[in-house]
């Protein structure tokens, strides 16, 4: 199980301000919030940000459900990487005296886990995972590759936490390129740029950092120093709560992890790289409320005239 | 050292090319090994030499080459 991680006096209190304000929703668990309409709003808005400064690149558009097949995160290796984050789907499995007992154990919150088997879903845990068997189920990659846009899905990460910008589900803003090595690295790095003008532009105190994924153990610890050394990661991030920036939109380059695991290759068999963007479209809005205040209405009109153009 | 060493490359590493054709300071990476062998080689090195890397040397330097993961396995049998 994971531990709960507390947040700050400052994230804490934060959280608070939020959930009197019925900006965030509260529920039994941490990390897991409904949003309020006013919350909602300048999500949407952000999320259309991110759209309108992909648009020139005209993304083939892809959109999923937040539950991917277990076989792929299996294929992917996320299992090793990242034990620790990952959501796996149950269900009962079992004849009607089971189904007595799981619920006469639930009625008093007690553990019906013996009643649950695997079933062949996870929960997705990046938006761009179900891109990859897509594209590699066409064939052979056209030359100059492809570019898609994976929409703003819902992700799970099981870090139950009391920090308000780390939820256990939340949206991620997703754009994948598959292509040559050099193109691939071209576009991760021109939209780095691109993502910090658009965050400082809605009043936002962005920076760039080198990082790494919090991958899992001692293997972890060497492959999140190999993915620094190589600068494979990098994150905006920005302050929310707390005495650290938090990343707020990260871009990585996956070398050919993704296209080793399903054979993506041009015609010709020419290797094939991808990376992808992230925005974390939920840390985005919380850190516009934080930097500018809890009621939108009253936003600098150079952020409104930013987030409410077109 | 090296003898064993490059069979545990040979095992994990999967290299684009033969070890037995690259010299003993010549780059593993170039040589076409990911971040995830070199998990699986470092493991692999532990566990047939009987060390634990500290912290300190879990860093893509210290797995470069033959010569690199001999120098800090060397380092480990002396500490």
């Amino acid at each position: 199980m994971a531990d709960y991680r507390a947040g700050t006096p400052e994230q804490a209190a934060f959280l608070a301000e939020l959930v009197e304000r019925r900006l965030l929703l509260a529920t039994s668990v941490p990390g897991l919030y409904g949003r309020g309409a006013a919350f909602e709003q300048v999500f949407e808005r952000v999320s259309e940000l991110v759209t309108r400064a992909g648009a020139a690149e005209s993304p083939e558009q892809m959109r999923f459900p937040p539950l991917l097949p277990r076989h792929d995160l299996e294929t992917v290796g996320y299992l090793k990487s990242f034990p620790h984050l990952a959501g796996s789907i149950f269900a009962f499995d079992g004849n009607e005296d089971q189904a007595g007992e799981q619920y006469e154990r639930a009625c008093k919150h007690e553990d019906w886990s013996e009643f649950q088997a695997m079933t062949e879903l996870v929960l997705t845990p990046a938006a761009c995972y179900p891109v990859y068997p897509q594209i590699a189920s066409r064939g052979k990659l056209a030359p100059g590759g492809v570019t898609v846009d994976a929409g703003s899905a819902y992700v799970f990460r099981h870090e139950p936490s009391g920090d308000p910008a780390r939820m256990q589900m939340f949206h991620q803003r997703e754009i994948v390129r598959i292509g040559a090595p050099d193109a691939v690295v071209a576009w991760r790095n021109l939209w780095r740029e691109r993502a910090i003008s658009l965050l400082r532009g809605v009043g936002l105190d962005a920076e760039f950092a080198v990082a790494s994924d919090p991958f899992f153990g001692r293997a972890g610890r060497m492959l999140a120093a190999s993915q620094r050394e190589q600068e494979l990661k990098f994150e905006v991030v920005v302050p929310i709560a707390g005495p650290e920036p938090t990343a707020v939109a990260s871009f990585n380059y996956h070398q050919d992890h993704f296209t080793t695991a399903y054979r993506i290759e041009f015609a010709g068999g020419a290797v094939a790289h991808t990376a992808c963007l992230g925005f974390g479209v939920e840390r985005i809005t919380l850190a516009l409320f934080r930097a500018h205040g809890l009621d939108s209405q009253t936003w600098p009109l150079q952020v409104r005239s930013q987030l409410w153009a077109a | 050292m090296n003898t064993e060493i490059r069979k545990l490359i040979a095992d994990h590493a999967r290299l684009a090319v033969d070890v037995s054709s690259l010299a003993d300071d010549a780059s593993l990476y170039e040589a076409g090994m990911t971040s995830h062998a070199t998990v699986n080689l470092m493991l692999a090195l532990e566990a047939s030499f009987d060390v634990e890397f500290p912290d300190s040397m879990l860093k893509r330097s210290v797995f470069e080459s033959v010569a690199t993961i001999a120098a800090a396995l060397g380092e480990l049998q002396q500490a």
